[in-house]
């Protein structure tokens, strides 16, 4: 297949998960939503990686993975923390920093 | 190439179709296993791209490791169904049409650019191209930096999610004045490893009532308190 077609594929995907982020309210989901851009985001990496026949952009999607583990990391340990609180697990409740 | 262009289109119509179930599932315990599904038809496409040793990390460690922590928190927070949109929000209508215009900005930049290599299938394939032995030579060599930034990174996150996620408000059923009792060698709640898991020194957790039972006399025969020694004392570390 030629490689605009996973170009394709991982802009669907992005925008997949972007209108997640904006219209679910559960931070969870969120999260997930997240992981579905940044794997989209990957699959255009390794896309572009193969079409200059490089390990360049192999390596980069490795390095958006160990990101992607640490934001997923950091943020189930808010979404466990805001728990605790006994706060709603809905970003419309959760507006202030403080208290 | 016939059977590879059927494997493309099994594993993005897969990719598609879990992450659209992602978005679009209430519970988000399903959500999760939507995402899991889309992971593994991701690294097929990876797979595809001749990219051998991301579709092992993206199987071991994203849908093996990173969705356990998931559906830990989704377990421990529980996942009850619940309305797909915030109610009477502007963005249940704007989210899907900035989506959509977003999709079409892209497609646009794709079909007018200028890279000739897109509608191409990629350079010549390299024996050894991908392969876990390339990949690493690569890390050590090339891009030691960022493979050294990156354990940093994941170093600090592991101590910051224990920071975050650890219980800020003592023990379950302690108050101060139980805490005298006990001889304390630290400042109280201050998120000691055995408040975080909610167990106190004598290993699991104590009852109430047989709580109390156990708590007087060591409150009451101070002198004793050091060879009662019971395995509660050393509840600060």
């Amino acid at each position: 297949m030629a490689i605009g077609w996973y170009l394709a594929v991982s802009a669907i995907i992005f925008c997949i998960g972007a209108i997640g982020v904006l219209t679910r309210p559960n931070p969870l989901v969120i999260l997930l939503c997240l992981e579905l851009m940044l794997n989209a985001a990957n699959l255009a990496l390794v896309a572009f990686a193969r079409m200059w026949g490089g390990e360049s952009g192999q390596i980069f999607a490795l390095i958006v993975m160990v990101v992607a583990a640490c934001e997923v990391t950091v943020g189930l340990g808010l979404i466990v923390a805001i728990y605790r609180r006994n706060l709603a697990i809905d970003v419309d409740e959760l507006n202030e920093l403080h208290g | 190439m016939v059977f590879s262009a059927i494997l493309f289109f099994i594993a993005a119509i897969g990719a598609i179709v879990g992450a659209v179930a992602v978005v679009m599932l209430r519970n988000p315990f399903y959500s999760v296993l939507a995402l899991v599904c889309h992971l593994i038809a991701l690294a097929a496409l990876f797979l595809l791209l001749r990219a051998e040793f991301v579709a092992a990390a993206q199987v071991v460690v994203y849908a093996g490791a990173v969705m356990v922590l998931y559906v830990f928190v989704v377990a421990y927070v529980g996942g009850a169904d619940e309305p797909l949109h915030r109610h009477g929000a502007a963005l249940k209508v704007l989210g899907p049409v900035f989506g959509v215009a977003l999709a079409v900005e892209l497609c646009i930049a794709m079909l007018g650019t200028a890279l000739k290599g897109i509608s191409g299938h990629g350079a010549p394939y390299v024996p050894g191209f991908g392969t876990p032995k390339e990949i690493g030579t690569q890390f050590l060599t090339t891009y030691l930096f960022p493979f050294e930034v990156a354990s940093l990174l994941l170093m600090v996150a592991a101590v910051g999610a224990v920071l975050l996620a650890r219980r800020r408000r003592g023990l379950e059923g302690t108050t101060e004045g139980e805490q005298t009792t006990f001889r304390v060698a630290r400042p109280v709640l201050t998120g000691t490893m055995h408040e975080s898991t909610g167990i106190r020194g004598g290993g699991g957790t104590v009852s109430e009532s047989e709580y109390e039972s156990q708590r007087e006399p060591v409150g009451s025969h101070t002198g004793a308190r050091g060879s009662s020694g019971d395995g509660r004392s050393e509840g600060g570390w």
